[in-house]
């Protein structure tokens, strides 16, 4: 018999290696996926993991990408991890991430064409306290009514989605656009462009960004009473409440926290890659770093390098279903296996696995 | 060493579980009639050794006989098929069905419910055990669920009764009904193993007594004939101090309760009512009372983790009832819950991070809002060493202690700030007999230093030894405190609201 035998303490060795062995079991479920397809799974899991970075004809256009994309993730994923150490679940960090873009790009555009260099970081602020106001709607309800934040904040991206849609078509058309639905084009607007700072390595205001808030959320969690607190409230509330930690203030902290990040995401992506407010504008960055915080074990440093892997993967994945032909559905599949495997092999930091025979109950 | 006379006979039963042999080569017998206590401390093997009687646990080497024949129950089941009955510590009850349906669950083969109703009364008043049938478990008082549990065995006419710990959540009054009713089957035939750490009770109630030390038999002795004390040297091992008092007045007084009131928290809450108490410096107040009449409301009342009027709670004349833990514990209130694990203390931190939670106002352990982890580590280890909490260091997990070690922790960790004020609920609650003894020690030398405590306990027993005013919390309201010296135990029943009414059942 095999019996799950829970450890004293939590294992430090396995709470390192449990995310490596989640990729490399990832790694062989989804080669038998590919070779069930009918692809050569070793091309396939080369062309995913390895392509992207090294191949001699693709690489100068995807290496770039890496920072592109991970940039996003890390930043929206480090705010969230800061609620769910506090077991705060912001679901909907894809809508936050659309208001920002909207509330960045709208506040941008009323003052088009000024080129004063106050411009960006007006929208900046704007992207992030527009992030922020839309996740205060989940926190006040749950903090005023004992409401749900999990379908509260999950429901408002779906909200987002069509206020995005609206104003695309709407209030933030482009006048000069033709009448083709979207924004004018914000990254060719000098004012309000978000560059690549260092040519040919996707490095943009947002990845900059990102790599402030990991180091910041370490400090936060790592030597500050309201980490410390954060993290208090997730492993035992009662002891939290009897430190002193009030549940309300903590909630509207972590949304607040993970809004107005999930707001910046969506401001750099709206001024430098994706350019324009347009109706599919959104690419389900806020809901793939849930996965992100989760694979980098909701640590700050965790996040930086579980937001490279997915973004590695989103890039290879793309470039495996472009040369090999694998439908996007098996990419998805692959990546979901992802957060599968990192789940279940998760009991072996507090448990471990013992072969012999079984006990009898008591 | 099969004896002919004897119920049951164990023999040299070993079992081990990883890390920790729970019973080593344990050997003793149990003859029919006769009240055998087994005793020893947390964690001396007796639970494994009762489950192994009770068919929950298989021993990996050793034999048993009953009543003349190999007795190796695979099950609970088999285990009362073969005449073997336990009532537990915590009881297995549906609170939402009436008594008759509780005990027909219990049973094997239950008979139909009117003629169990009337085989419930009969026992009961056979037995002095009072139980209307038809009542809902949900509304029955502690005493009277545990009778429920008692009835149900008695039913299946046991040749052997295991009561574990019964008597830790009965008033005095109760307990004596209970001590009746077991003498009553003693002398019917029926053999009872009989569990508890509460010495003066096994001296009054047991033919014999087994007494266990890490998984071992270290002494088997009559206990009558022997005192508390060496009972529990032989529990422990060591000699132990007895916590010496200094006696002192009641200096100024420190903390004020006024009519406080609060509702209940929650469908299982108990909500407090008007509850006024005075303690002064350099006194321990002690509140008595069962388990659930508002002693973990009371606690939280006390350390902010619920708010109440501002003026029901005044420190030094302060009102502090609006504030909440921080700023008490900056103003010398503090509090030591009795949930240890998760709720004094979160149980994957490590004492370190612990040391913070309670203590970073008073000792500066945090410096505009960043947390100072040498200081923090250097406050740990203070308390560690000062209350002798056997742990490989300040970085271990607070679920790696032992009960007995954490609470030492958990209390140290509060002591060592130097509180006006000090408010402990169960401060000794499943600790072993040294670490208790530490702990009341450590209650009564910071009185001594000018502070006030209050000290909420269900063990009378260190209440008296403690304690300079004795209260009894009974379904949210306090007594009157009365001076603790020469308080009988008869008037502490009474205060703690006797038997609820249940004495005259012995009376015919």
């Amino acid at each position: 018999m095999i019996a799950l035998e829970r450890r004293p303490e939590p294992s430090r060795a396995w709470q390192y290696a449990t995310p490596l062995l989640a990729v490399a079991l990832t790694m062989v479920a989804g080669g038998l996926m590919f070779a069930a397809l009918g692809k050569d799974p070793f091309a396939a899991i080369r062309t995913i993991f390895w392509d992207p970075l090294f191949h001699p004809q693709f690489a100068a256009f995807s290496r770039p990408q890496l920072l592109v994309k991970a940039g996003p993730l890390i930043l929206i994923a480090i705010g969230l991890s800061l609620g769910f150490r506090a077991g705060v679940w912001n679901i909907g960090a894809e809508g936050q991430y659309i208001v920002g873009a909207l509330c960045g790009a709208a506040a941008g555009l009323a003052l088009y064409p000024s080129d004063s260099v106050l411009i960006f970081p007006m929208m900046v602020l704007a992207g992030a306290l527009g992030g922020w106001a839309w996740a205060m709607i989940p926190a006040i309800l749950k903090t005023r009514f004992n409401t749900n934040e999990i379908l509260v904040s999950l429901l408002l991206v779906y909200v987002a989605e069509n206020l995005m849609a609206s104003l695309a078509v709407g209030a933030l058309r482009n006048p000069e656009g033709g009448g083709f639905p979207g924004s004018r084009n914000l990254a060719q607007w000098d004012a309000a462009s978000n560059p690549e700072l260092i040519a040919g390595t996707g490095m943009h205001w947002g990845v900059a960004a990102a790599f402030i808030a990991v180091i910041l959320a370490y400090v936060l969690l790592a030597r500050h009473l309201t980490g410390f607190h954060i993290r208090l409230t997730g492993e035992a509330p009662r002891a939290a409440r009897f430190a002193g930690v009030s549940p309300a203030r903590l909630v509207i902290f972590c949304l607040g926290v993970s809004g107005a990040l999930a707001g910046l995401a969506g401001l750099f992506e709206v001024t430098g890659p994706a350019g324009q407010i347009s109706i599919d504008f959104n690419t389900g960055y806020g809901f793939t770093a849930i996965i992100v915080a989760f694979l980098g074990r909701l640590h700050p440093v965790g996040i930086l390098l579980a937001g490279l892997l997915m973004a590695l993967t989103y890039i290879g994945g793309e470039l495996a279903s472009f040369m090999l032909g694998i439908p996007a559905a098996a990419i998805q599949a692959f990546q979901g296996m992802l957060l599968f495997f990192l789940l279940a092999v998760d009991v072996l930091t507090n448990y471990r696995i013992r072969l012999g025979r079984r006990e009898v109950a008591g | 060493m099969s004896d002919g006379g004897d119920l049951l006979t164990l023999d040299g039963l070993t079992k081990a579980y990883p890390g920790v042999v729970a019973n080593d080569d344990v050997s003793f017998a149990i003859a029919p009639g006769r009240i055998h206590a087994l005793l020893g401390e947390n964690g001396a093997g007796k639970s494994t050794l009762v489950k192994t009687v009770y068919g929950l646990v298989k021993p990996d080497t050793g034999t048993m006989r009953l009543a003349g024949a190999d007795y190796t129950p695979a099950s609970p089941q088999a285990a009362r098929a073969a005449g073997v009955a336990m009532v537990f510590q915590h009881f297995s009850l549906f609170d939402a069905l009436d008594v008759a349906e509780n005990v027909a669950l219990g049973m094997e083969d239950p008979p139909p419910r009117r003629q169990l109703a009337r085989r419930i009364r009969e026992v009961s008043r056979d037995y002095g055990l009072p139980l209307d049938p038809g009542r809902i478990v949900g509304d029955l008082s502690a005493g009277e669920r545990q009778r429920v549990e008692i009835v149900r065995c008695l039913l299946q006419n046991p040749q052997l009764l295991i009561m574990d710990e019964p008597t830790s959540v009965l008033t005095p009054q109760e307990v004596e009904i209970l001590f009746r009713t077991l003498r009553q089957l003693a002398a019917e035939g029926t053999a009872i193993l009989y569990i508890s750490h509460k010495l003066e009770e096994i001296r009054a109630l047991c033919d014999s007594a087994t007494i266990l030390r890490l998984g071992k038999v270290v002494a088997t002795c009559t206990p009558a004939e022997k005192s508390a004390r060496e009972l529990a040297e032989l529990m422990v091992g060591t000699t132990l101090a007895t916590p010496a008092r200094a006696a002192g007045g009641r200096g100024e007084t420190l903390l004020t309760l006024d009519a406080l009131s609060q509702p209940a928290l929650g469908p299982f809450g108990t909500p407090l009512r008007e509850i006024s108490l005075e303690v002064g410096a350099g006194e321990i107040v002690g509140i008595g009372g069962v388990a659930g009449n508002g002693q973990d409301e009371l606690l939280m009342a006390l350390s902010g983790e619920t708010r109440v009027r501002r003026d029901a709670i005044r420190l030094r004349g302060a009102a502090v009832g609006h504030l909440g833990p921080v700023a008490r514990r900056r103003l010398g209130l503090l509090t030591a819950p009795e949930e240890r694990l998760g709720h004094a203390a979160a149980p994957d931190m490590s004492l370190t991070e612990n040391a913070v939670l309670s203590a970073h106002v008073r000792q500066r352990l945090a410096r505009r809002g960043f947390v100072d982890w040498r200081r923090a580590k250097d406050y740990a280890e203070h308390v560690i060493a000062a209350f002798d909490v056997r742990t490989p260091g300040p970085g271990h997990a607070a679920r790696s202690l032992s009960g007995g070690n954490l609470q030492k922790f958990v209390i140290g960790r509060e002591v060592m700030q130097k509180p006006d004020l000090l408010v402990v609920n169960q401060p000794t609650w499943g600790v072993d007999a040294s670490a208790a003894a530490a702990i009341r020690q450590a209650l009564l030398d910071l009185a001594a230093g000018g502070a006030g405590v209050i000290a909420i306990s269900q063990d009378l027993d260190e209440l008296m030894e403690i304690s300079d005013r004795f209260a009894a919390l009974n379904e949210g309201r306090l007594s009157p405190p009365r001076a603790a010296q020469g308080l009988t135990v008869e008037e502490i029943g009474l205060m703690l609201g006797g038997a609820h009414d249940m004495e005259v059942a012995h009376a015919h």
